[in-house]
């Protein structure tokens, strides 16, 4: 899951431009890929959360010293990346656009920006990278979270009311007890539900956390779901009271939460949490009271993470605690709440560790390595998953206890690549797959390149005579519904396109159901070229079509564009034989089936008197004409054209 | 130039006439349909190309300028030229020379190149900066300054400015009114604008006239008017001219070529040639060109195929959620099945037909695992996997078929593909809302991370990329996910290349693949390798209708990894 905050795409653009500045020629291979597969991951979600830390903060918590190569190498190994080295001077002046050397605050600290795995929760903060990196090179062993024990005093309660259940109906709670703030805890304190809101939590969709200082509270509480009207409070860092309506038109101008108002507005009922002397605690998704709000002095914390999904409320609530219950009086240990929802008691956080029991073949066999059980163990350990050897007749497992901190485990593969990890990837010998395959085209593209590159040569055949030979362009599957029907002359019938639900702007209302706008606009945008242009095109169109799973399919076409100061009808209409010629089908009388034939039309992107269909096998399998003039007067092409389009699937 | 890149510049002999009184040459409108006509494309299945009257320089000469009177001018201006030497033995200044004989300079150029060519005359180059009117400055010495049309249009009575405003029109009013007031011809006494002389003198207009007829002008005069942007500065090149060895009245047209008349006639054993100047460009050979990313598409497949690879179907577009992400073991939060991410439609929304006991075990892993796995733990809605939607990747047709691959007898595959996705998010100079995804996935029994890394070895050693190294990452469908890093000698350090993995057990198991069967996969964008490789760095230039048509034709051959 990526994190979607806006200065980390910032960050994004400003590196892509950086690595294509400069190149020297021949030098693009190794580029070239890099910006490739750095598309790809984009592409594919893969993007990863960007964690800014401290550097002497970091260094500190690992009780080691790096040069920024070593920490580089370090990270690599361990599967995050060192992304960029700076300082709240320089992310300012950037920012601001200013010089790299002009005055500005903040050059005293160096920052290391982390990218982790967008899988790996416990290592959005500073105290978890450090903790994960400390287990990774054998300087600490893997904590063991526990919850306090309650024999002695009582649990605090929360009770879930039922109207919960129309808006966000879970709630899960725990208690951090003496614990010790610095202004650096602090702010990693904040920065890590920043961080879990921006990507696990969905923008607060999910999950959403509060947190407070218990001392100025008094259980029980209760989670309710009110009318807006009746809920009444002084929001964090304000001072005087607002119902949650007029908190709504409040924030409407407030740039970081108006985003989140949606996610509750047109609800009638509002979440709210009160405690046992009706104040609030907080208006779920969107804002703290102030009453409650945590402070550098706070020593007793109570968070709340409400939800739409219990699964990732967990998660996010365990984050939390495991965490930052390294700084309470009792290092890892955190109080447990009772949560009653119709009468059932839940007790959170569930800090329990889930095993897996994996074979050691399955380890060795699926990473292509033979390594000792004893030797896996040590390296699960790395990656903060203890783990012991089981035998159970003849195979040897290992059974792997993942703690709450490691979510990301679903399946034994995860443990596999925990270990492959940790005994470094590249450290794998190389092999290549036994088996034999065989290299194979899809008739569809091997018969359409045979077209394409017969269709640029086939012009040599007439250049005397021409002079030029066709280009080939390669135009957008998606534009607007103005220039597929309105511009050619049709009306959109609602019987043929596929239609974009969500479409940014108007240049991406539909998919095409002709090659022809988008040779005509190619024209549009080549004034300049010397006459007469001649293009050509061999992609996909999409049309509906109920005999699809999904209702819709493609179908491969040419098109050829000729334009100069005459029409060049007949110039088309001679591609239009030639093509028939090299697919090797000949010419039959009208209305006959042996080949093919062409018949005048009446489509009203073509001139009238100057176009026809090519009947094949019975069908019309495609037309070609010259354009109509008000068509060209649309696209704003001076020069008259005549154009082709035609299906080549039934050739095949 | 026109003929610059022509090697013999004889043009073909056209209609033409002199109106004497005024030395103005007028060439026939006639003569440029017809040689259109003879040039152009009527009738060609039929005729073959000895039909066409016109030789290749006229025909040249004539596309490329657009005008139809270059080669009656030509003709005329020549023979002017010819007989004006045999007079005054020399020219010094071709642009003298042209403005006395109401010549286009331009055409006079090519005249004296040609004849050069074939050393009627001897000629020398000239050069020197001049000053030209811009578009504003002759209209001003066609209607008189900005200044003068204003006082011009304040009659002697005054008038109020929305007046004079809808009189002259907002920009001339600007202007004009400024310099008018500055000049002392015209003043404002509210509400009125009066004038205060009766009469002016419209001095811009005599200094651009001066300009425009090559005078001289003194540089305060050129500084004020460029200042108004009224004349701009070029380059001016002409000849000096004189009689040159093979000096004669009229030219004798030595042949350019060989033809089928001189050899059934034997005329070739007494022609004069011209000599062929090798300094000039060939005859363009115009075939057809193919687009730059489809070339780049070629190698890859040439790749693939060497391989062992069998290409996947991935004509279709239009995929449902359920084949582009669920079977993928991508939960439905995903951030990625955002509408902010994903193009989905409103025709048609959704799909009509999923295979129903696949779909079960596809829910029944997200929501509570199995084969070894604890699933997602949320609620899987069938109405989210039917939203059909454009696909963001073609891994979903990889999908596809390894579902269907595990319906039969398993056999080991390798498949590929390249081809379009989609993606909706803003345009810029590197992202487009749709794209090129390259893939290669291998699917057999017993595959390791070992051989993943052998075949990427393999791959991008293909491409000339030799020295990898791989780096975890994470995918929600792949498990070990590994980014592929390069060394790249000149900068000296590793660079992404692409990114790879072993599909989850998680999307291979509901599908009924055999429990020891894994796949390996591996992908990378087409366009950015591209347009490295072609010199292109706004995206919009390479793919879409902004492309040049110029540079598609003059593209190199796609020479990646040879």
């Amino acid at each position: 899951m990526c994190c979607r905050d806006p200065a980390f795409e910032r960050e994004g653009n400003a590196r892509r431009e950086s690595r294509t500045a400069g190149l020297p020629a021949g030098e693009w291979a190794l580029r070239s890929y890099e910006l490739a597969a750095e598309q790809v991951r984009e592409n594919q979600r893969l993007a990863m959360p960007t964690v800014s830390v401290g550097r002497d903060l970091l260094f500190a918590a690992l009780e080691q010293s790096f040069t920024d190569e070593e920490f580089d190498e370090l990270c690599f190994d361990f599967g995050i990346e060192l992304d960029e080295v700076t300082t709240e001077g320089k992310i300012i002046r950037k920012e601001k656009h200013l010089e790299e050397d002009a005055a500005t605050e903040g050059d005293e600290e160096w920052i290391y920006k982390i990218e982790v795995p967008a899988n790996r929760y416990d290592l959005l903060c500073l105290e978890g990278l450090a903790r994960g990196l400390r287990v990774f090179t054998g300087k600490e062993e893997v904590p063991t979270y526990s919850l306090a024990d309650m024999s002695s005093r009582a649990m605090l309660k929360m009770t879930v009311k039922p109207e919960t259940s129309l808006i966000r109906p879970f709630v899960v709670c725990a208690v951090l007890r003496g614990i010790t703030f610095t202004q650096a805890r602090y702010n990693s304190f904040i920065d890590l539900q920043d961080k879990l809101h921006q990507n696990l939590c969905r923008k607060r969709t999910l999950v959403a956390i509060g947190t407070h200082d218990l001392d100025t509270l008094e259980g029980p509480f209760t989670y309710e779901a009110l009318p807006p009207s009746e809920i009444k409070f002084v929001p964090l860092k304000q001072t005087k009271e607002f119902s949650a309506q007029e908190l709504m038109e409040f924030y409407k101008s407030d740039m970081k939460l108006k985003k989140f108002l949606h996610i509750i507005e047109s609800s009638p009922v509002y979440p709210v949490i009160y405690d046992s002397k009706r104040r609030v605690l907080s208006l779920p998704p969107i804002i703290n009271g102030a009453h409650s709000a945590i402070t550098l002095k706070t020593k007793n914390v109570f968070i709340e993470c409400t939800a739409t999904d219990l699964t990732k409320a967990k998660i996010v609530l365990n984050t939390m605690v495991t965490m930052f219950s390294q700084y309470c009086d009792q290092k890892f240990e955190v109080e447990p709440v009772e949560v009653i929802t119709d009468g059932k008691s839940n007790v959170y956080p569930d800090l329990s560790c889930r095993t897996f029991e994996v074979d050691v073949s399955y380890i060795n066999e699926t990473i292509g390595v033979q390594l000792k059980p004893m030797e896996i163990v040590g390296y699960l350990y790395k990656m903060q998953l203890p783990a012991k050897v089981i035998k159970s007749g003849d195979t040897t497992k290992i059974r792997v206890t993942a703690p709450p901190t490691r979510s990301d485990v679903l399946h034994p593969c995860d443990v596999m690549e925990d270990v492959a990890i940790a005994f470094g990837f590249n450290r794998i010998e190389k092999t290549v797959p036994k088996s034999h395959t065989q290299g194979k085209e899809q008739t569809l593209n091997h018969f359409s390149d045979l077209l394409r590159e017969q269709g640029s040569w086939m012009n040599l055949d007439f250049i005397q005579i021409a002079l030029a030979g066709f280009t080939e362009v390669l135009t957008w599957i998606l534009g607007s519904n103005m220039e597929n029907f309105t511009m050619v002359n049709r009306e959109d019938d609602k019987k043929k396109s596929v239609q974009i639900g969500n479409p940014r702007t108007s240049d991406f209302e539909v998919v095409r159901t002709s090659l022809l706008p988008g040779m005509l606009k190619t024209l549009a945008h080549n004034k300049k070229t010397p006459r007469p242009v001649k293009l050509f095109e061999v992609s996909d169109v999409v049309l509906l079509d109920s005999s699809k799973d999904v209702g819709a399919g493609n179908r491969r076409r040419l098109a050829a564009l000729y334009c100069d100061q005459t029409s060049g009808f007949e110039v088309i209409h001679g591609l239009v034989d030639r093509v028939m010629e090299i697919v090797g089908i000949s010419r039959c009388p009208v209305g006959q089936t042996t080949g093919y034939y062409i018949k005048p039309s009446q489509e009203p992107e073509y001139f009238t008197g100057r176009q026809a269909n090519i009947f094949y096998q019975g069908f019309s399998i495609g037309t070609f004409g010259i354009v109509h003039p008000e068509v060209l007067q649309r696209f704003d092409i001076p020069d008259p054209c005549s154009a082709m389009e035609l299906e080549i699937e039934p050739f095949l | 130039m026109i003929l610059s890149s022509c090697r013999y510049c004889a043009g073909p002999s056209l209609n033409w006439r002199i109106d004497l009184r005024n030395g103005r040459i007028r060439a026939h409108s006639r003569v440029a349909s017809e040689a259109r006509a003879s040039a152009g494309a009527s009738d060609w299945g039929g005729c073959g190309f000895d039909s066409r009257g016109s030789g290749r320089c006229g025909e040249e000469g004539l596309r490329r300028e657009g005008a139809a009177m270059g080669a009656a001018d030509k003709d005329v201006v020549e023979e002017i030229l010819l007989g004006d030497l045999n007079e005054v033995g020399e020219i010094a200044d071709s642009g003298e020379w042209a403005s006395r004989h109401s010549v286009d300079h331009g055409v006079l150029c090519d005249v004296i190149k040609s004849l050069s060519g074939f050393e009627l005359v001897d000629s020398k180059e000239l050069s020197r900066e001049s000053w030209f009117l811009e578009r504003e400055g002759e209209e001003y010495v066609e209607n008189g300054s900005a200044e003068m049309q204003v006082f011009l249009a304040v009659p002697p009575e005054g008038i109020t400015l929305p007046d004079l405003k809808a009189k002259v029109g907002d920009k001339l009013l600007n202007v004009g009114q400024k310099n008018a007031m500055k000049n002392g011809w015209i003043v404002m006494q509210k509400p009125l604008m009066k004038r205060k002389v009766a009469e002016a003198e419209d001095i811009v207009r005599s200094q651009l006239v001066s300009i425009k007829d090559g005078q001289e002008v003194s540089p305060d005069v050129i500084k004020d008017l460029k200042k108004r942007n009224l004349i701009a500065r070029k380059l001016w090149k002409g000849y000096e001219v004189c009689k040159g060895p093979k000096y004669a009245l009229k030219r004798s047209k030595p042949a350019t070529d060989v033809t089928r008349e001189m050899l059934q006639t034997g005329a070739w054993k007494e022609q004069e040639f011209k000599a062929y100047n090798f300094e000039a460009l060939g005859f363009p050979i115009s075939g057809g060109y193919l687009h730059p990313l489809l070339k780049v598409r070629a190698q890859f497949r040439k790749i693939f195929l060497n391989m062992g690879f069998e290409e996947m179907p991935t004509n279709n577009f239009v995929e449902s959620s359920f084949w582009n992400f669920d079977v993928l073991f991508q939960p439905q939060q995903h951030p990625a099945r955002d509408s902010h991410d994903t193009f989905f439609l409103k025709t048609p929304a959704t799909t009509v037909e999923l295979p129903e006991d696949y779909l079960q075990r596809v829910k029944t892993m997200h929501e509570v695992g199995g084969h070894g796995s604890i699933g997602y733990g949320y609620d899987w809605k069938r109405e989210e996997a039917e939203k059909n939607l454009l696909r963001t990747h073609t891994t979903a047709v990889s999908s596809r078929m390894l579902y269907k691959l595990a319906q039969e007898k398993f056999v080991p595959k390798r498949y590929y593909s390249i081809d379009r996705v989609f993606r909706n998010e803003a345009v810029d100079r590197t992202h487009l809302a749709e794209f090129h995804q390259i893939e290669g996935v291998v699917c057999d029994r017993g595959l390791t991370l070992g051989d993943l890394i052998g075949v990427l070895n393999e791959f991008f050693g293909r491409l000339g990329i030799k020295k990898l190294r791989f780096k975890p990452a994470y995918n929600p469908y792949t498990e070990p996910s590994m980014e592929i890093f390069s060394y790249h000698e000149q900068l000296k350090k590793w660079v992404e290349i692409g990114n790879s993995g072993m599909f989850r057990p998680e999307m291979l198991l509901p599908m009924g693949l055999p429990p020891d069967v894994n796949v390996i996969a591996w992908g990378l964008s087409l366009e950015r390798p591209t347009m490295i490789l072609y010199n292109i760095d706004n995206i919009r230039d390479l793919f879409g209708h902004k492309v040049d048509l110029e540079k598609v034709k003059s593209n190199p051959i796609c020479r990646l990894g040879i």
